[in-house]
């Protein structure tokens, strides 16, 4: 006999058991590369239904968030950084190498005299919040440009100063978005000289993208052809550590 | 398909009739595990910012208009049952929820071209205008605080306010859901700029996906409630087999 009672507490139950099973489907190696091709899925729909130049929306000073907060790293406190930074950056290099035919280290002297891109856009954390603020920069192509990347290049990688379990923290991107107009290396933010906690001396812009891609502290660019190499294999530290998506267009 | 005419008499009580065509049911079971994961792994990835905002900026210093912070202890419990992954992942909540969200939109869109070729929505969900008539509508209000769900002249018809839920559903909130949740892709959002400003933002867009989601909880709350005081091995069947056994007399299947 099956009474009401029983049909709910059933429910309950089955919804605990399917639940804990969601978990342990997750575990299943199989299971977890079809999870994950989700990724896969959402990026070549985005890339093949709309414009893969289009801008990400840029709005008007007054629409600014009043605070930007900080998120991640909010000092590198490493000693190399703190002498950076007592120097105002006077001898921070961006080492620009891989698969370019002119590798070279540009100060931050040389970086500022660069024509720059000001953008007022929106950065959203993968944590689900959102701040707005004006952003100033050379375009990242402008320097890719006149290090002459090779045919052979397909993703362009970052090293940066700051540390996360003992080893440089990383990120990736492909040409589509290394190319993209709105891409770009930041020295200012909000009118002002970029600040420590949000990334000085330089930063990248990857609008578009969530706010893990938009790496602070950059020292280093690598073009790769392959992101094997790199780290574990997955393109950036969260990628290879705790199994963020790699495109992190949604 | 075996489908009613509409000039066939109504079937006689306790015969068995075929209810729900296949594409009707495979996509119910589709949506039904899409949803529970949907909401299982939003739950997640609501954990690791539990606040909503209006507009198109949020964080922590703005204002938000609710925080889960400020629930009854009782709230988050329930929603600890329900996370996937059980324990707090941010990355693997994001997996599963845009895995299915893909499962889920794409079901629907099948399902919703497939029931206007064989014309279900016109045949089983179409309001006419004598339905909407304050007179009918409290009518079927007090048929259903007596548990009688059915029409007795035409028992598998659905009743105005399974019509209106089930059309609400489909055309509005399912929609609302995969539109918001697109809102909240910086990529689409540079690809589609008026979506962010049929919104009125990625903040609002994020609230709005939020309220909609509890509207279709309330939703399958109801839903499964109905489920089980119509006779819950008739109509766990009908949506199984397609088979649904008409039920006898005014009080259903309740065999009270």
């Amino acid at each position: 006999m099956i009474t009401r009672r029983g049909l709910i507490g059933g429910a309950a139950a089955s919804a605990g058991l399917l639940l804990s099973g969601c978990d342990r489907l997750a575990e299943n190696q199989q299971f977890r590369q079809i999870l994950f091709s989700g990724e896969k899925m959402n990026q070549g729909l985005q890339r093949a239904l709309t414009n893969r130049d289009a801008l990400a929306p840029e709005f008007r000073p007054d629409q600014m968030s009043p605070r930007f907060r900080t998120n991640g790293t909010a000092n590198p406190n490493t000693p190399e950084y703190a002498a950076h930074a007592a120097a105002r950056f006077a001898d921070w290099r961006l080492v620009v190498q891989g698969l370019v035919t002119r590798p070279r280290a540009l100060s931050m002297a040389d970086i500022r005299q660069l024509p720059a891109r000001t953008q007022i856009t929106r950065h959203d954390c993968v944590e689900g919040w959102s701040a707005i603020g004006k952003w100033g920069g050379p375009r990242l192509s402008t320097i890719l440009d006149a290090a002459g990347l090779s045919d052979r290049a397909h993703y362009i990688v970052f090293t940066c100063a700051d540390l996360y379990g003992g080893a440089n923290y990383y990120e990736s991107i492909d040409l589509v978005d290394a190319r993209h107009p709105q891409t770009i290396l930041a020295w200012m933010m909000n009118d002002r000289l970029l600040d420590i906690g949000h990334g000085a001396p330089l930063r990248l812009r990857v609008e578009r993208q969530l706010g893990y891609k938009h790496a602070k502290y950059v020292q280093r660019i690598d073009a790769v052809a392959s992101l094997d190499g790199i780290g574990l294999g997955k393109g950036g530290y969260w990628e290879d550590n705790v199994d963020y998506d790699w495109y992190a267009g949604i | 398909m075996v489908e009613q005419s509409p000039i066939a008499a109504p079937a006689a009580p306790g015969t068995t009739i075929y209810r729900h065509a296949l594409v009707t049911r495979l996509w119910h079971w589709v949506t039904a595990i899409t949803m529970f994961i949907m909401i299982g792994s939003g739950i997640g990835i609501l954990k690791a910012h539990p606040h909503l905002y209006w507009g198109r900026y949020g964080a922590n210093f703005d204002t938000p208009w609710l925080s889960l912070d400020w629930m009854p202890p009782w709230v988050g419990t329930m929603l600890n049952v329900l996370t996937i992954p059980a324990s707090y992942n941010l990355a693997l909540s994001r997996r599963w929820h845009l895995f299915f969200a893909l499962v889920f939109a794409f079901a629907l869109l099948a399902f919703m071209i497939v029931s206007l070729i064989n014309r279900h929505f016109q045949r089983k969900l179409r309001v006419r205008a004598g339905e909407l008539a304050p007179r009918n509508i409290s009518h079927d209000f007090r048929e259903h605080l007596a548990f009688r769900f059915h029409d007795p002249a035409d028992p598998q018809a659905y009743n105005i306010f399974q019509k209106l839920s089930y059309v609400v559903v489909i055309f509005v909130a399912f929609p609302l859901m995969i539109f918001t949740g697109l809102a909240m892709s910086p990529g689409m959002d540079a690809a589609w700029p008026w979506l962010l400003e049929v919104f009125g933002g990625r903040q609002s867009a994020r609230s709005v996906h939020f309220i909609a989601a509890t509207f279709l909880v309330l939703f399958i709350v109801v839903h499964l409630t109905l489920v089980i005081l119509a006779g819950p091995w008739n109509e766990l069947r009908s949506m199984i087999t397609g088979r649904w056994r008409v039920p006898d007399g005014s009080l259903g299947e309740r065999g009270l």
